[in-house]
């Protein structure tokens, strides 16, 4: 994903997954594991669910109370963890993570999570925009 | 006549401030304040002139430092209208409250009795008995809130027996601001020989308090709210009640002897409570505070919060976009939401317009009656908040755009 989309481009997406996430629901099927995350300092209350089988992520979904910045975060990393090794998305995590911090990271695994870029801008939000991720990260760290 | 630029210009943080790049607008004096110079300087006066610890030496210099305690105590009191030997010198509400808890609520509480809180009280002032009631056996029972969220007497009336030992609740509450009727509500729990605790973190910043007129049991507050440092803050006290409970904290300074059998004669009060080394810089800045405060006037600094409050309610009430929840609020504290928009997201748009305000559930997270998910936004005044302020806010909240705005602008 070239870091040349433009702001309103970006604006597009956080918006589109904010009003319809399609990975906001319950699982539809077992052998999903799951963590709950609650923040202190937003409303955002809700579980990720993770389903690995042979090291690959094979379905993500979240539910739950979030806002703007979780629900649309969250829900584009569960598009982008489809199918990728546990390892890969450890990797895409940790990119992330650094994009947050405006530290150097790899734009290229980041695809669509790019737009959440200017989070530094309002620092006390970097809680939402990684609150699903931290999730994920856990989810994969335990099974490793 | 009410004269903010002379306020506003004893206080640093109003100079020439900027956040995201903005003029500071600071609208969340409920959660802290800001300090003016002579504050500050007192806290560095007592770092550079007048370091030492308390009724611990011989010289000059500790000498002094008990001096200016006393002096200090004897101010509070005639702030908060007590004797000087009910101040007690805590590290601020949470500690005083939590004092109170453990050294009258873990001595006193049998199985049975019951505490009486509203489910409007902050974390402060429910966590603590919760863990009392836990330990005694004691019951948590609640002031129902009327339709518009308020404590009424006769709400009261229907929950206060003879079961009843303690009652704790706000004076102001911190979501809503209203003001509830202690003087009739302490009346009412001495008819049952039950106890009033008033959290005073609200209001004895913002309003005249007469401890004693009141006839309250124990009295609790920050000075940090108040213009005054963080790390220092009061419990007040019958002095009859302070010498009957116990101290929670024990050690140095609280003492007259001690065996190693475990046998302690403790001090009278005030210091039976005030155990280690106090906060002297903080009670020497928490002077300062007073000083201004009653330079200005309580009465003054009420009638400006509420000023604030109504201009701002005038200038929002006809949007049909914003919802507030307490327009007929006698303090300054405006608490509301945008339709549609997530009270953070809110709180994050004003942020990126140099705006300070709070989002979220004001640590009062039982409080469930308010609104869907229990968030709001408030906006909170104090002394030196100026018209021009409430403009800017008012502003943000009309004309602010959206939340991702805060992001891409
Ligand atoms: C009503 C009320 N009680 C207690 C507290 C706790 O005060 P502190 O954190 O200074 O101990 C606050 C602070 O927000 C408050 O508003």
């Amino acid at each position: 994903m070239p870091i040349s989309l433009d702001n309103n481009m970006m604006r597009q997406i956080i918006m589109d997954h904010y009003s319809n996430p399609i990975n906001k629901h319950q699982p539809k099927d077992d052998g999903f594991a799951k963590v709950h995350m609650h923040s202190d300092n937003c409303i955002d209350d809700l579980d990720i669910f993770l389903k690995v089988n042979n090291d690959v992520v094979v379905d993500a979904c979240f539910d739950g109370v979030a806002c703007t910045i979780s629900t649309a975060s969250t829900d584009i990393m569960c598009d982008l963890l489809k199918g990728k090794t546990k390892n890969e998305a450890l990797y895409m995590i940790e990119q992330y993570h650094h994009m947050m911090h405006e530290e150097n990271f790899d734009a290229d695994v980041l695809e669509e999570a790019i737009v959440f870029i200017n989070t530094s801008k309002q620092a006390a939000r970097i809680r939402c925009a990684t609150i699903g991720w931290n999730a994920a990260d856990n989810i994969l760290k335990e099974k490793k | 006549m009410y004269d903010i630029k002379n306020i506003r210009s004893l206080f640093p943080m109003l100079k020439n401030k900027k956040m995201q790049g903005k003029n500071l607008v600071f609208l969340d004096n409920a959660s802290t304040t800001f300090k003016p110079q002579s504050v500050i300087d007192a806290v560095v006066n007592y770092y550079s002139n007048e370091t030492s610890n308390s009724h611990r030496g011989d010289y000059d210099l500790c000498y002094n430092m008990d001096v200016k305690i006393n002096d200090v105590r004897n101010n509070v009191a005639n702030f908060v209208k007590c004797n000087p030997n009910e101040v007690v010198f805590t590290s601020g509400d949470t500690m005083s409250l939590n004092t109170i808890a453990y050294g009258y609520g873990l001595k006193f509480l049998k199985p049975g009795d019951e505490i009486i809180l509203t489910e409007a009280e902050h974390a402060s002032n429910m966590l603590p008995w919760f863990k009392v009631a836990k330990i005694t056996g004691a019951k948590i029972v609640y002031i129902e809130l009327d339709e518009n969220l308020k404590i009424t007497v006769e709400n009261f009336k229907k929950v206060i027996s003879k079961n009843t030992k303690i009652v704790s609740i706000a004076h102001i509450g911190n979501i809503l601001g209203y003001i509830n009727p202690i003087e009739e509500i302490a009346a009412i729990c001495h008819s049952f020989g039950a106890i009033l605790v008033l959290d005073g973190a609200q209001s004895v910043p913002h309003i005249e308090t007469n401890f004693k007129k009141w006839d309250v049991d124990f009295l609790t507050f920050s000075g940090h709210k108040m213009c005054g440092p963080t790390g220092i803050g009061c419990l007040i006290g019958k002095y009859e009640l302070l010498i009957k409970m116990d101290s929670f904290i024990t050690g140095g300074g609280m003492n007259v002897t001690f065996d190693k059998n475990g046998h302690v004669e403790e001090l009278l009060p005030p210091a039976k409570f005030e155990a280690g080394t106090l906060d002297l810089a903080g009670i020497s800045g928490l002077n300062e505070a007073i000083n201004l405060l009653t330079s200005i006037g309580m009465d003054e600094i009420s009638k400006h919060d509420k000023e604030l409050h109504d201009y701002a309610v005038k200038k929002l009430e006809n949007n049909p976009n914003i919802i507030i929840y307490n327009k007929d609020t006698d303090t300054g504290i405006l608490t509301f939401n945008v339709k549609g928009v997530f009270p953070q997201d809110e709180a994050t748009l004003l942020n990126s317009k140099g705006i300070a305000v709070r989002s979220g559930q004001h640590c009062a997270k039982a409080f469930t009656k308010l609104c869907e998910n229990n968030a709001t936004v408030r906006m909170s005044t104090y002394l030196y908040t100026s018209i021009e302020d409430i403009d800017a806010f008012v502003d943000a909240l009309i004309n602010g755009g959206d939340i991702l705005d805060a992001y891409f602008a």
